[in-house]
C-alpha cells in the first residue's frame, strides 16, 4: 500500500492525523464523523418522535417500517420531493446562504471533538476556543434566515434568538474558563485549551471535572448544561420558534430540502455542545474509574461493555418481534424487526470478538482496535445520555416567557459563573 | 510537565521534522487576503446594510485565517469569538431595528468622502513604506514561533512568568479598566433610575 496511507497506521506515537500531518486519514476522519453525525441525526429524529409519544401516553411513528424504524427515510424522501418555496419578497441570496452558515458552523466543529486520545481529526492548541468560536457563527445562520424572510414572524423569532444567544453566550463562557482552570492545576501550573489535553489533564489529576472541588466543578457544569439548550434553542427556551406565538419562528418560510437544512444543523449543534460538556466535565472518552480499577481483569470487563450493548439492544428487538401482533398484516414488519435484531446481535457478537482478540497484548492490532472501540464507545454514551435529556426536558418543562429568559440568563447565571469562576481560581491556589 | 503540553512538544517534533510543514503557504495568504480585501469592499459598496455586514463577517473570517497563518492561533479564535460571533450579531440585531427601506434610498456617500479618500491613501503610503523599510524596522527573529505555545507565550507577556511581572501586565490592566468604565457607562447612559 502507498506510503501516505501506512505511514500513519505504522507510527507509534499516539497522535491524531491532524497532529501527525496525514492529510488521507484526516480526509478518512472526517468522512466517518460526517457520515456517523448524519447517522445520529437520523436516529435522533426517530427516537425524539418515539420518546415525545412515550412520554405523552402516544404510540407515535407505527406505520413505516416496524415500530416506525423507517420513518426518519420516509421523512428525508418526502422533504427532498417537497417543493421548494422562496417568497417573492425575500432577499433571494440572503434567503439561499442562511441554511448553509448554520449547517457549515454546526459541522466545522467536529474537526476538533476528541472521540478518543487519537480518534480526532486534529488536536488544535486553542481547541475548546475554536468550538465555542465556531458554535457562536451558527446563530448567524437564524439570525439571517428571520430577516430574509422578509415576514414579521421570522424576524422576531431571529431577533429573539440573536439576543438569547449573546445572553447565554457568557454565562456558558465563564463555566468553560473555570473547567480551563482547572487543567492548569499540575506541578508545572500550565493549563491547556487543547480537547485533547483537558481530557489527559483530568485522568492525570484522577478525578473528572465535574468532581473536582465538589460543588464548585458540578455548578460550572450545571450552568453550561442550561445555557447550551439555550444556545440550541431547545425547550425549554425555544422561543425564536415558539410555535404557539410566532408559528415556527425564524424558519417559517423555509419549505423543503432547505428546511431539512435547519433541522439537520440544530441537531448536530445539539450534539457537538453536548460534546463540549462531555469533554470538560466528563472525562471525554474515559471509562469510569480508569485510575481506580486499572487492573488487566477490571480492563477486560469494560472492554466487554459495548459488545453487551450492543447484544441488550438486540434482545429488546427480539423481545419486540416476539410481541409483533400474529396478524398476517404484520408478517413483513416481523420479518424486518427480526432482521435488525439479527444484524444488532452480529454486531454485538464482532465486538465481543474484538474484546476477547484484544486480551492477550502479543496481537497488538486487536488491542489497539479494541482501544480505539472503547474510547468511541464511552465518549458517545456519554453523549447520547445528554441527547436524551435534551428530549426528556422538551417533554417535562414548559417553555419560558422571554423576559423570564433574559431574566435567568442576565441575573441568576452570569453573576453564578462568575461566583464560580473566582472561588475555583482562590481554592485553587490554596489547594496548590 | 502536563499531557497536554507533551502531545503539543510532540506535534512540535513532527513539524520539525517536516510532517506539519505547511502547505500552499502562498496560495492560501493571497486567496485569504483577496478574500478580505474584496469583501472589505462590499462592506462599503452594498446598499443593503444587511449585505454589508455579511460581507463585514467574510472579512473578519478571512483576517484570522492570516493571523492562523502568522502562527497566531489564540488571536484567531479571540478573533471569531468577539468580532465574528459576538459583534457582528449585535451588529445585525440593531440593523434588523433600522427602517431599510428608507435607509436604502439615502445617498450611498456624503460630501466628505475625498477626506476619507486621503485618509485611505496615507495609510496606504504608511504601509508601503513599512513592507519597503521593513528590513530595517522589524529585525529578522528567525524561524516563525510554534503555534503550539502561542497561548502560552501570550498569557506570559500578559501576566508574567515565574513570578516576574509580564511585560505588559500594566497595560494590559489599564486596558480592562477601560473597558470597565465603558461597560459602567452604557449602564449609566440606558438606566434611567439607579
Amino acid at each position: 500500500m502507498p506510503n501516505f496511507i501506512m505511514s500513519y497506521l505504522r507510527s507509534t506515537e499516539a497522535l491524531t492525523p491532524g497532529s501527525a500531518g496525514s492529510q488521507f486519514w484526516a480526509l478518512i476522519y472526517v468522512l466517518i464523523i460526517f457520515a456517523g453525525v448524519s447517522l445520529a441525526v437520523i436516529c435522533m429524529n426517530w427516537l425524539e418522535r418515539k420518546a415525545l409519544a412515550h412520554f405523552q401516553v402516544r404510540l407515535g411513528p407505527m406505520r413505516v417500517g416496524p415500530h416506525g424504524l423507517l420513518q426518519p427515510i420516509a421523512d428525508a424522501v418526502k422533504l427532498m420531493l417537497k417543493e421548494d418555496i422562496i417568497p417573492t419578497e425575500a432577499d433571494q441570496f440572503v434567503f439561499w446562504v442562511a441554511p448553509l452558515i448554520g449547517l457549515l458552523a454546526a459541522f466545522t466543529v467536529y474537526t476538533v471533538i476528541p472521540f478518543g486520545p487519537t480518534q480526532a481529526v486534529s488536536d488544535m492548541n486553542i481547541g475548546i476556543l475554536f468550538m465555542l468560536g465556531v458554535s457562536s457563527l451558527g446563530v448567524l445562520g437564524i439570525v439571517v434566515a428571520g430577516w430574509a424572510s422578509n415576514s414579521h414572524y421570522p424576524l422576531i423569532g431571529a431577533l429573539r434568538s440573536s439576543a438569547q444567544m449573546v445572553s447565554y453566550e457568557v454565562a456558558m463562557g465563564l463555566a468553560v474558563i473555570s473547567a480551563i482552570l482547572m487543567t492548569s492545576l499540575n506541578t508545572s501550573g500550565t493549563g491547556t485549551l487543547s480537547m485533547i489535553g483537558i481530557v489527559q489533564a483530568q485522568q492525570q489529576q484522577g478525578v473528572w471535572f465535574i468532581f473536582k472541588f465538589f460543588p464548585l466543578g458540578f455548578i460550572a457544569f450545571a450552568i453550561f448544561a442550561i445555557a447550551m439548550v439555550a444556545e440550541t434553542n431547545r425547550a425549554p427556551f425555544d422561543l425564536a420558534e415558539a410555535e404557539s406565538e410566532l408559528t415556527a419562528g425564524f424558519h417559517t418560510e423555509y419549505s423543503g430540502l432547505r428546511w431539512s437544512l435547519f433541522m439537520l444543523a440544530e441537531y448536530a449543534a445539539m450534539i457537538a455542545v453536548s460534546a463540549i460538556a462531555v469533554t470538560l466535565w466528563l472525562g471525554g472518552w474515559m471509562r469510569p474509574f480508569p485510575n481506580l480499577l486499572h487492573a488487566p481483569v477490571w480492563e477486560f470487563i469494560f472492554s466487554l461493555c459495548p459488545g453487551f450493548t450492543f447484544a441488550g439492544l438486540a434482545a429488546i428487538t427480539l423481545i419486540g418481534t416476539a410481541r409483533m401482533p400474529a396478524h398476517s398484516f404484520f408478517k413483513i414488519q416481523r420479518i424486518g424487526l427480526a432482521v435488525f435484531a439479527v444484524l444488532l446481535g452480529f454486531i454485538a457478537l464482532l465486538l465481543l470478538v474484538i474484546a476477547v482478540a484484544g486480551r492477550s497484548a502479543d496481537i497488538s492490532v486487536a488491542a489497539r482496535f479494541r482501544d480505539g472501540i472503547d474510547h468511541v464507545y464511552w465518549f458517545v454514551l456519554k453523549v447520547a445520555v445528554f441527547m436524551y435529556m435534551f428530549i426528556w426536558y422538551r417533554a417535562t418543562w414548559p417553555r419560558y416567557r422571554f423576559d423570564q429568559l433574559m431574566k435567568i440568563g442576565w441575573k441568576v447565571m452570569l453573576p453564578i459563573s462568575l461566583g464560580v469562576l473566582v472561588v475555583t481560581a482562590i481554592v485553587g491556589v490554596i489547594v496548590k | 510537565m502536563n499531557p497536554g503540553m507533551h502531545s503539543a512538544l510532540n506535534s512540535a517534533v513532527t513539524a520539525a521534522n517536516g510532517g506539519m510543514a505547511p502547505v500552499a503557504t502562498p496560495w492560501f495568504f493571497y486567496s485569504l487576503a483577496a478574500l478580505a480585501v474584496i469583501s472589505g469592499v462590499l462592506v462599503i459598496t452594498r446598499r443593503n446594510a444587511v449585505h454589508s455586514a455579511l460581507a463585514l463577517i467574510v472579512t473578519l473570517l478571512s483576517v484570522a485565517g492570516l493571523y492562523l497563518m502568522l502562527y497566531a492561533p489564540f488571536v484567531a479564535g479571540v478573533q471569531i469569538i468577539v468580532y465574528a460571533g459576538g459583534i457582528m450579531v449585535l451588529f445585525l440585531f440593531v440593523i434588523m431595528l433600522v427602517n431599510l427601506d428608507r435607509a436604502s434610498k439615502d445617498r450611498q456617500f456624503n460630501r466628505i468622502w475625498p477626506v476619507g479618500l486621503a485618509a485611505a491613501c496615507v495609510l496606504m503610503a504608511l504601509f508601503v513604506s513599512v513592507i519597503v523599510k521593513g528590513k530595517a524596522l522589524f529585525t529578522d527573529r528567525g524561524m516563525p514561533l510554534s503555534e503550539s505555545s502561542n497561548t502560552q507565550q501570550i498569557a506570559n507577556a500578559l501576566y508574567g512568568e515565574a513570578g516576574r511581572m509580564g511585560q505588559y501586565t500594566f497595560a494590559f490592566e489599564i486596558a480592562s479598566l477601560l473597558l470597565l468604565v465603558a461597560i459602567l457607562g452604557a449602564v449609566i447612559m440606558t438606566k434611567k433610575k439607579i
